[in-house]
């Protein structure tokens, strides 16, 4: 029996309406408008993925937090423990934009990245 | 004699950095930018979260990001910056426009430029525009407030939360509180549908269960120091409560998504045209506003939903800029736009050809949902370009391109009129 989920695509803002069809092992998409929506559609019905975007404490600098990221999608179901990795971190300043901040985080091969550079005050 | 630059951008976000850098590209020499904030950049340094940048840098940027790129820029061409600074006042002298402004260091100062760009963004209805009944107690802030202080200033605003509006801002922020261990019990949506991007509500609402009640309003805060709850209640298809649908939710924070309004204090102030339907001035091609020599770009043309877009339209105002300098910008405009019925509004709205390059985009936004329909672009009654759309939605805004060898072929029109019409019935293969 195949079954179908209808999503809609979070890739972009374009939001196209996406039909999944998964027949066993065999996964179709429809209704997207370029590969990223085929891929987000395989992924959201197998493994769906996300990139977690927040802060860490931060002494020193101009603000007193740093933003930072998953520099890539990480499994959904991991969305909270890797929070509470996340939240045990403060840097000090200065921090360059891309500066790993939590390498290999909770073994997921990602890394969490800083997403802006914070000068010391 | 007092210095006067060329161009002078008042306000140093998005549209002000794209501005300021495609009017030094294009021939004004002496630019500089004024910043109210301790860093350029604006309301990006707060939005932390990805998804800016597809249309521009064709990759998911966080906020921070994609400002740091522009700011990168700006630096690189040396364009000089005055942070703290606070305009107060515009005064169009004609070829002479005079800035006043103050900031701590040099106290009250003036700048004369020969151009200005108007691009000061917009900034959040709050809890006094919408009047709702209850007290005025502490916790209720406008979800970008909320959004500063949590990713900026380090500051949790409460652990149970109601969000009133759907924007994007506002399921933005669902998520945000949810991920430092808030709970959001609900976000209430007057409308019958939402005003936020659709892969905001499954990124925001739906990975994390938060319900999203549409047609549902807030029509109590209770608690009198701080929030204690609210009492929601569906509405009808006129807007107004149902009684009998009173629902009470305990929380000790409400945050609210209730729109933006561009900030066009200075604009008005200097006598810009206002356009009652975008509340943001009346703009050319190249975001020239009714005073020579003045432009804008930006959410305080028109609130965007896309940074891309405002980046797009900022350089447009830049560029228009360095043309009025170097004495190469057309003024007499060919077109006036206007919007039909069910369209909110059309920027730009005034149309000079000899500034276009290959084509123009004009930006508009439905005013429902539409389906089955397309936006016929109409000069005098020949139809001269079509959009189409799986579907057009309010809370996204339209980009319609038309060529300029289309446009030049009618040289005595005066009007392009944007109409939604039905999506024509595909003709069936005999």
């Amino acid at each position: 029996m195949a079954e179908v989920r209808n999503l809609i695509c979070i890739s972009c803002p374009m939001g196209c309406n996406l039909t999944v069809t998964r027949d066993g092992d065999n996964i179709t998409v429809t209704g997207n408008t370029c590969k990223n929506g085929e891929i987000y559609g395989i992924e959201e019905v197998t493994n769906p993925k996300r990139v977690i975007p927040t802060t860490v404490v931060c002494n020193g600098g101009k603000l007193k937090r740093l933003p930072v990221k998953t520099a890539d999608a990480v499994p959904k179901s991991m969305i909270f423990d890797i929070m509470k990795e996340i939240n045990k971190v403060s840097v000090d300043a200065p921090v360059e934009v891309g500066q790993v901040i939590i390498p290999n985080v909770l073994d997921t091969g990602v890394d969490v990245v800083a997403t802006r550079t914070m000068p010391a005050e | 004699m007092e210095k006067v630059y060329d161009t002078v951008v008042l306000g140093g976000g998005p549209a002000g950095l794209a501005a300021a850098i495609e009017a030094k590209k294009n021939g004004a020499e002496d630019v500089l930018i004024l910043e109210r904030d301790r860093e350029l950049g604006g309301i990006l340094n707060q939005c932390i979260h990805n998804g800016f940048g597809l249309h521009t840098f064709n990759e998911q940027l966080t906020g921070p990001e994609y400002a740091e790129r522009f700011i990168d820029q700006a630096k690189e061409l040396d364009i000089p910056y005055e942070l703290d600074t606070m305009v107060l006042d515009l005064e169009d002298e004609g070829d002479l426009k005079r800035i006043h402004a103050v900031n701590e260091e040099n106290g009250y100062q003036t700048f004369d430029t020969k151009s200005v760009v108007l691009t000061m963004g917009c900034r959040e209805r709050p809890a006094g525009a919408i009047g709702i009944p209850g007290f005025r107690p502490a916790g209720v802030f406008t979800a970008g407030t909320a959004q500063r202080f949590i990713n900026m200033e380090g500051y949790m605003c409460g652990k149970k939360a109601v969000i009133l509006g759907s924007g994007d801002i506002g399921l933005i922020m669902a998520r945000r509180m949810t991920l430092e261990g808030a709970e959001v019990e609900a976000v209430c949506e007057l409308m019958p549908y939402s005003n936020g991007l659709q892969r905001n509500i499954v990124q925001c609402l739906d990975d994390y269960d938060i319900p999203l009640k549409l047609s549902h309003t807030i029509t109590f805060i209770h608690g009198k120091d701080r929030v204690e709850g609210v009492t929601i209640q569906e509405v009808g298809p006129d807007l107004k409560p149902i009684p009998g649908t009173e629902e009470r939710i305990d929380c000790d924070v409400v945050l609210l998504s209730v729109g933006l309004l561009p900030e066009n204090e200075i604009s008005r102030n200097a006598g810009v045209e206002i356009d009652a339907r975008t509340n943001g001035p009346v703009v050319s091609e190249l975001r020239e506003t009714s005073i020579p020599g003045v432009f804008a770009a930006g959410n305080v043309v028109h609130v965007h939903d896309l940074v891309d877009f405002v980046s797009e339209e900022a350089a447009l105002a830049g560029k228009g800029a360095g043309k009025y300098i170097q004495g190469t910008l057309d003024q007499e405009p060919d077109f006036k736009t206007v919007a039909g019925p069910g369209l909110g509004y059309v920027v730009p709205q005034n149309v000079s050809l000899d500034n276009v390059d290959d084509s123009i985009t004009f930006y508009m936004r439905v005013r429902n949902v539409l389906e089955d329909k397309v936006i016929n672009a109409y000069i005098g009654d020949e139809k001269v370009a079509t959009k189409r759309a799986q579907k057009f939605l309010p809370a996204e805004m339209v980009n319609f391109k038309i060529s300029k060898k289309t446009l030049e072929k009618y040289p005595d029109g005066e009007e392009i009129r944007f109409v939604i019409e039905d999506k024509p019935v595909p003709k069936k293969k005999a």
